[in-house]
C-alpha cells in the first residue's frame, strides 16, 4: 500500500476511534474545536493561500452564517442543519457586496480594508442592528442540530458532526486545487501581470476565491451557533481573524494538511498549556515572528510543482 | 452652533493625537513598505511608562505643571525608542528581503506579543492617571469654553507634526530619509545608510507615539493594555486618509478623521463611532485610494 494513503487510513481510524477509545468530553470537546478551526482554517485557505488575498477579517463571514443560521432558527424553528447552505450563501453574498469593490486593492491595503469590514461587521452585531443579533448579548437558545429525530448534544455526537463536516471540507478543497479553476489561483497567486497576460480574468477569479472562502466560513458559522446554542459578537472579534489567519500561516499556506496541524498546534496545544493561559498569547505572538524568521513557508508547505498546473518558464510539456 | 464649536474642538483634539501616531506609521510604510501593527502597542506602552514614572518620580512637585508633564513625556519618549529600535531588530531587519506577507505576520506577531506582555506586566484591568496633573480650567474660544487640557493636547500635537516635519524637510537625515523613501537602493548607490535611515525611523516614529500615549492617559485618565490596537488602526487609517507616507498628509488625516469621528458621535450615534472611521477608510480607498495627498508612494508596484 502506498505510504500516503496507509498514514491517512491510520489517522482516519484513529479519531474515528477517537470517542469511543477516550470517553472524556473534555478532550472530544478540544478536538470539535480544533475541528471547527480547521474547517475556518481550510476556507480561509483558500483565500489567502492559493489567492494570495490577505484576509484579516475572516471571522466577519463566519459571523454572518453564525447570526443567519441562529436568527432563522430561533425566530422561524427551522432545523439548524438546514441552514447550513443558506447561511453559506449569506456569507457568501455578503462578501460578495464587500469584496467586489476592494479585491484590486494591494496586499497591505486589502488587510486593513478587511480589518475594517471585520470591525463594522462586529460593531454592527453589537449595535443589534436592525433589531436582529440581540445587541452584546447576542443570541441564545438556538436549537440543537438533529439527524433523523436524534438530538445531538453530547460532545461525542457533535464530534462526528463536525468532524464528518470536516471530511466534506477537505474533499471539496482537494477536489478544487486539482480542478482548473484551482490552478488558475495558483498562477495568479504565481505571476499575476503574467496570469492576466495569458488571458485569466485574474480580478474574476480572485472575487470568486473570495466568496467561495466566505460561503464555506458562513456554514462554518452555522456549525458553531448548533454547537453554542449561544453566540454574541465577543466571538467574532479581530483575534478570532487573526487565529485563523495565523493556523493557515503557521500550518503552512497553500497546504492541507498544513492547515490541520495549525489548527492542532494553535487550538489543541494550549489546551495542554492552561496553567500559562495568561502567558498563552504571548507565546504565540513570539511564534508567529519567529517561524516568520526561520521558516516563513509554515511547518508544512505545499509541495511546490505537485501537480503541472503552472508550466515552467523552458521545456516542460503543459 | 456652540454645540457644532464644540465637537469641532474635541474632535481637534482627538484628532491631533491620532496625527501623531499616524505618524510613526506612515514613516515606517514610507520608509519600509511595512505596516507596523505593533506600532499601536509602543504607544500603549508610553502612556504605562508615563503611569509608572508619574508614581516613581514626583514630577509636577519638583518642576511645576507644565514642566513636569514636559519631561515626563521626553523621558517616556527616550524609553520608547529604544524598544522601537529593538522591535526593528527582532522582528523586522531579518525579513528585509521576505515575502511581505511573512513581514506582515511578522508584525503581527510583535503586536500580539508586545500587548501581552503588556498585560502581564501591568495586569488586565484599567490603570487610572492621577486626576489633575495639568490644570484644567475652561477657557473661552469663539464664545465657547472649551477645557484647555483639550486645548493643549492640539497644540502640543501640532508643535511636535511641525517640528518633525522640519527635520524632514531641512535636516540632512530628513533628506536621507525622504531618499530612502522614494528608492532604497537607489538611496543606497547616493552612498545613504540605509539600515541607519530605518533605525532612525523606528526612533522617531515610536517616540512620537508613546508621547501619544502620554497624553491619551493625561486627557481620558484611563488606560488598557488592549487601547492601542483601536488606536492603531485609526491612526493608520488616518495616515491612509491622508496619504500614505506622506507626512502632512498623516497630520490632515488624522485631524480630519478626529473631527469626523467627534460629529459622527454627536450627530450620528456613539455607539457606531468606531465604525464611522472604518467607513471613511473604505470609502476613501475606493474613491481615492492614494489618500488626499499621497501621490507617489502608494502607486508604486
Amino acid at each position: 500500500m502506498n505510504k500516503k494513503v496507509f498514514v491517512i487510513s491510520v489517522l482516519l481510524a484513529f479519531f474515528a476511534c477517537f470517542p469511543v477509545l477516550f470517553s472524556n468530553p473534555y478532550w472530544i470537546g478540544v478536538l470539535n474545536d480544533i475541528w471547527l478551526y480547521a474547517i475556518l482554517g481550510l476556507s480561509l485557505n483558500w483565500i489567502v493561500g492559493h489567492t494570495g488575498l490577505f484576509n484579516l477579517g475572516h471571522a466577519a463571514y463566519y459571523a454572518v452564517g453564525a447570526y443567519t443560521a441562529a436568527i432563522l432558527s430561533t425566530r422561524y424553528n427551522i432545523p439548524i442543519l438546514w441552514l447550513i447552505p443558506v447561511a453559506g450563501a449569506a456569507a457568501g453574498l455578503f462578501a460578495l457586496a464587500v469584496a467586489r469593490p476592494i479585491i484590486h486593492l494591494r496586499g497591505d491595503y486589502l488587510a486593513i480594508v478587511t480589518i475594517g469590514v471585520g470591525e463594522i461587521v462586529r460593531i454592527a452585531l453589537e449595535n443589534d442592528i436592525f433589531g436582529l443579533t440581540g445587541g452584546s448579548n447576542g443570541i441564545f437558545g438556538i436549537p440543537r442540530p438533529e439527524i433523523f429525530d436524534m438530538r445531538l448534544r453530547r460532545p461525542w455526537q457533535l464530534y462526528y458532526l463536525i468532524g464528518g463536516f470536516l471530511l466534506i471540507t477537505i474533499w471539496f478543497f482537494y477536489r478544487l486545487e486539482q480542478s482548473r479553476f484551482g490552478r488558475a489561483l495558483n498562477y495568479i497567486k504565481e505571476d499575476e501581470t503574467a496570469a492576466e497576460g495569458s488571458g485569466i480574468n485574474t480580478a474574476w477569479y480572485k472575487l470568486a476565491a473570495f466568496v467561495i472562502g466566505a460561503v464555506w466560513a458562513g456554514m462554518a458559522g452555522t456549525l458553531f451557533a448548533a454547537k453554542m446554542t449561544i453566540i454574541s459578537p465577543g466571538s467574532f472579534n479581530f483575534w478570532e481573524s487573526v487565529l485563523i489567519f495565523a493556523i493557515v500561516i503557521l500550518g503552512g499556506a497553500g497546504s492541507i494538511p498544513g492547515v490541520i496541524l495549525g489548527a492542532f498546534l494553535l487550538v489543541g496545544l494550549p489546551e495542554f498549556f492552561r496553567n500559562f493561559a495568561d502567558a498563552r498569547m504571548l507565546f504565540f505572538g513570539a511564534a508567529m515572528v519567529l517561524m516568520m524568521i526561520f521558516r516563513n513557508k509554515g511547518l508544512l508547505p505545499p509541495l511546490v510543482r505537485k501537480y503541472a498546473g503552472v508550466p515552467r518558464v523552458r521545456g516542460g510539456d503543459a | 452652533m456652540e454645540f457644532f464649536l464644540q465637537q469641532l474642538f474635541n474632535g481637534l483634539a482627538v484628532g491631533g493625537i491620532y496625527a501623531l501616531v499616524a505618524l510613526g506609521y506612515t514613516m515606517v510604510y514610507g520608509v519600509m513598505k511595512l505596516m507596523n501593527f505593533a506600532h499601536g502597542e509602543l504607544f500603549t506602552m508610553g502612556a504605562f511608562l508615563g503611569l509608572t514614572l508619574l508614581g516613581t518620580f514626583a514630577f509636577t512637585e519638583v518642576l511645576g505643571p507644565f514642566g513636569g508633564v514636559f519631561v515626563l513625556i521626553l523621558m517616556v519618549m527616550g524609553m520608547v525608542a529604544i524598544m522601537g529600535v529593538l522591535l526593528e531588530r527582532v522582528a523586522y531587519r531579518p525579513l528585509r528581503n521576505s515575502p511581505r506577507l511573512s513581514a506582515i505576520v511578522s508584525a503581527l506577531g510583535a503586536s500580539i506579543f508586545l500587548q501581552n506582555a503588556i498585560m502581564l506586566m501591568y495586569g488586565a484591568r484599567f490603570q487610572v492617571y492621577p486626576h489633575g496633573i495639568l490644570p484644567n480650567t475652561p477657557i473661552s474660544v469663539f464664545g465657547v469654553d472649551i477645557p484647555l487640557l483639550r486645548i493643549l493636547l492640539f497644540v502640543v500635537s501640532i508643535l511636535m507634526m511641525a517640528a518633525l516635519y522640519f527635520f524632514v524637510q531641512r535636516t540632512r537625515i530628513g533628506t536621507a530619509i525622504r531618499a530612502a523613501a522614494i528608492d532604497q537602493d537607489a538611496a543606497r548607490l547616493m552612498g545613504i545608510n540605509v539600515d541607519r535611515v530605518i533605525q532612525i525611523v523606528f526612533i522617531i516614529g515610536p517616540a512620537l507615539g508613546a508621547a501619544a500615549g502620554v497624553m491619551v492617559g493625561i486627557y481620558y485618565g484611563q488606560i488598557n493594555f488592549t487601547m492601542g490596537w483601536i488606536f492603531g488602526l485609526k491612526a493608520f487609517t488616518a495616515a491612509i486618509i491622508g496619504g500614505i507616507g506622506n507626512i502632512p498628509g498623516a497630520m490632515l488625516g488624522g485631524l480630519l478623521l478626529g473631527v469626523l469621528e467627534a460629529m459622527g458621535a454627536a450627530y450620528i450615534s456613539t455607539a457606531w463611532k468606531d465604525a464611522i472611521a472604518f467607513a471613511v477608510l473604505i470609502l476613501i480607498l475606493l474613491v481615492r485610494p492614494r489618500g488626499i495627498l499621497g501621490e507617489r508612494v502608494a502607486d508604486k508596484l
